[in-house]
């Protein structure tokens, strides 16, 4: 995915070490190659499946001899799904609690990245070894109490008891692979935006946000895809007002039975698989590129 | 950390410079009136918001954990019919005396084991099968890897379950397997979750060690050639110690999310497989409080987990710290 610009002087190198045995590499070069075609195809055809399946009509679906294809492709199964009560509503609300969680991490973690790498002050160190541990608390083993608080704050059956946990755990990963991208824009900038009479908070705002806001982008994935994947929280919080449930829930609904409707599972995990998919394609070169800069630090 | 070094001057000339700035341009009287002040306080700012919300929402959760583990506390509590009462270490004893806590501690280990040894092997071999490649094949891999790499771990977990299916799965036509289940037997359900972890979490190891691959310089890799290294040679003593530090937080991520799997087993074997053959800690724990009500057993087997991924990010932290690297 790094495409051409990842293979620049590295790849070159590799050629000219490469090429005195260039005759006796050719054979592995296409042994290789056809190794990785069909890697690429086993690890696609999970994906294939899911939607041809979503596709296929229903006797297909639960033939005993399944076949890769289907000549009759029918959107019953989409019909199912959105047909079943209230989906298109869980839907918006899976959509609006991930988008929730991920605008208000990536400001919140926006901020603390900004502290952690701009500045030196007592206990940053201690900080960053808190933000990482952070990273290691299992989440469901706080649905107990966080069942609990949300009792307390009255929050219970409501959409912010499934925004507030999710903001809480996705801070912690978004801070540690913002650093990356902060430090990345030189702090001659900074000096330059202060010598030409720009405050503080003029800076923060004005130069630093749009400059790191690709890596917050990419940073969003892995909030958005925690939020969106949750139905432990929907399960355990949502318990009396199903208006509030989201997406997950939908899906289980079709698979939680003595005798899944496969088809309207299919189905589901492809709206589901939808919108992550678009917004992976999306952002892909940065992800990489932040990872790189989250895992070389 | 010899990129680091210059950011404290950096930092402390960037605070000099605000202290200036006023005299240049009046109009940013917010830097001028108080710049030690400010430059003190700034980044504890900048952090508040994230402070609160991880005390609130975070430590607060993890302290009430530790309390509840402490606690008798079951349905009546819950609803308020019985106080809640001290019950020092004796959740903790009745986990310990219980043999099943120990054989999903030993599942979950072993389990966490052979994902983090999987997904490791999978993603650094495809990363090594992707420099050998040109780009069209390379394309293929990293998009199919994408989509893996993107699918949600519940639809992940449906597809699978899916795909293995008795009756309908097409594995089983292929591989002429009949109508045997794999959720039945506890190795064989196991092993389908194990390749449904693999398959979702290879590709984050696949893309960043091909680009800790990409990223040793061309130079290092002709000196060796020129110096006559085998590949194998150049591999073992110049791009894999390179890598050293990009396995490391790879393994260690996958270690914890590995061990904290929840969602693949909750959906694949139906909350922890027949009659709880396929429990890992994590699913043991809500099954514990949420099917059984026992909230404190749940919640101590909650703060063994905790201590557990603890000791994991200590020795993780001992590590870099043994590298001279700063965080």
């Amino acid at each position: 995915m790094t495409g051409p610009a990842g293979t620049g002087p590295a790849r070159t190198g590799l050629r000219g070490a490469v090429s005195r045995t260039a005759s006796r590499i050719r054979p592995w070069r296409l042994a290789a190659e056809s190794a990785a075609v069909a890697v690429a195809l086993a690890v696609a055809f999970p994906l294939y499946w899911m939607v041809l399946s979503a596709f296929k009509p229903a006797g297909e679906v639960r033939s005993a001899q399944p076949v890769p294809w289907t000549l009759n492709p029918s959107l019953d199964a989409f019909r199912r799904v959105f047909g079943q009560q209230e989906f298109g509503r869980y839907f918006l609300n899976s959509l609006l609690v991930a988008g929730t969680v991920v605008v208000a991490s990536a400001v919140i973690a926006f901020l603390a990245a900004t502290a952690v790498t701009r500045f030196r002050f007592r206990l940053r160190t201690t900080l960053l070894i808190l933000f990482l541990v952070a990273q290691m608390v299992p989440v469901e083993a706080l649905t107990i109490p966080m069942f609990f608080l949300m009792r307390d704050v009255g929050a219970l059956n409501s959409l912010l008891s499934l925004i507030l946990p999710h903001l809480a755990f996705s801070l912690p990963f978004a801070v540690w692979m913002l650093r990356g991208f902060v430090k990345a824009v030189p702090e001659a900038l900074e000096e330059q935006a202060v010598i030409d009479g720009a405050s503080r908070t003029r800076f923060l705002w004005q130069i630093l946000f749009p400059l790191v806001f690709p890596g917050l982008v990419a940073t969003s994935v892995f909030s958005f895809i925690s939020t969106w994947n949750d139905f432990l929280f929907a399960k355990s919080f949502i318990i009396s007002a199903t208006e509030n449930s989201t997406l997950p829930m939908a899906l289980l609904v079709f698979f939680d039975t003595e005798t899944p409707d496969w088809g309207g599972v299919m189905a589901a995990s492809t709206v589901m698989t939808l919108p992550v998919l678009v917004f992976f394609v999306l952002v892909h070169r940065r992800l990489v590129s932040g990872l790189g800069g989250a895992v070389k630090d | 950390m010899s990129a680091l070094a210059p950011a404290p001057q950096a930092a402390a000339g960037t605070a000099g410079a605000s202290g200036e700035s006023p005299r240049r341009s009046p109009g940013s009287r917010g830097a001028a009136a108080r710049p030690a002040r400010q430059g003190r306080w700034t980044p504890w700012l900048y952090l508040a918001p994230a402070l609160v919300v991880l005390a609130g929402l975070l430590a607060y959760p993890v302290y009430q954990l530790g309390l509840i583990s402490l606690l008798e506390y079951t349905q009546a509590q819950v609803s308020g019919g019985e106080p809640t009462s001290f019950q020092g270490l004796g959740n903790y004893a009745e986990l310990f005396a219980d043999s099943q806590f120990w054989h999903v501690l030993l599942a979950t280990v072993l389990f966490a084991a052979a994902c983090v040894f999987g997904t490791l092997t999978a993603g650094c071999a495809l990363a090594v099968l992707l420099t050998r490649v040109r780009a069209l094949p390379r394309l293929l891999v990293m998009l199919s890897a994408l989509g893996a790499w993107a699918t949600p771990a519940i639809t992940g977990s449906t597809v699978w379950v899916f795909l293995f299916d008795a009756d309908f799965g097409p594995v089983n036509r292929v591989l002429g397997l009949g109508d045997f289940s794999w959720t039945y037997g506890r190795m064989s359900a196991f092993a389908l979750v194990f390749l449904e972890v693999v398959w979702c979490s290879f590709p984050l190891v696949m893309v960043t060690v091909y680009a800790g691959i990409r990223a040793v310089p061309a130079e290092v890799l002709e000196a060796a050639s020129l110096d006559g290294a085998s590949q194998w040679r150049t591999w073992r003593s110049v791009t894999a110690p390179m890598l050293r530090p990009i396995l490391l937080v790879v393994t260690i991520q996958s270690v914890i999310w590995d061990f904290k799997v929840f969602t693949q087993i909750y959906v694949m074997t139906g909350g922890g497989g027949i009659a709880g053959q396929n429990l890992v800690l994590n699913v043991y724990a809500y099954q514990k409080a949420f099917a059984s009500s026992q909230y404190s057993l749940g919640s101590a087997i909650g703060v063994v987990m905790l201590l557990l991924l603890l000791g994991v990010t200590l020795v993780y932290l001992r590590l870099l710290r043994r590298k001279g690297e700063e965080l």
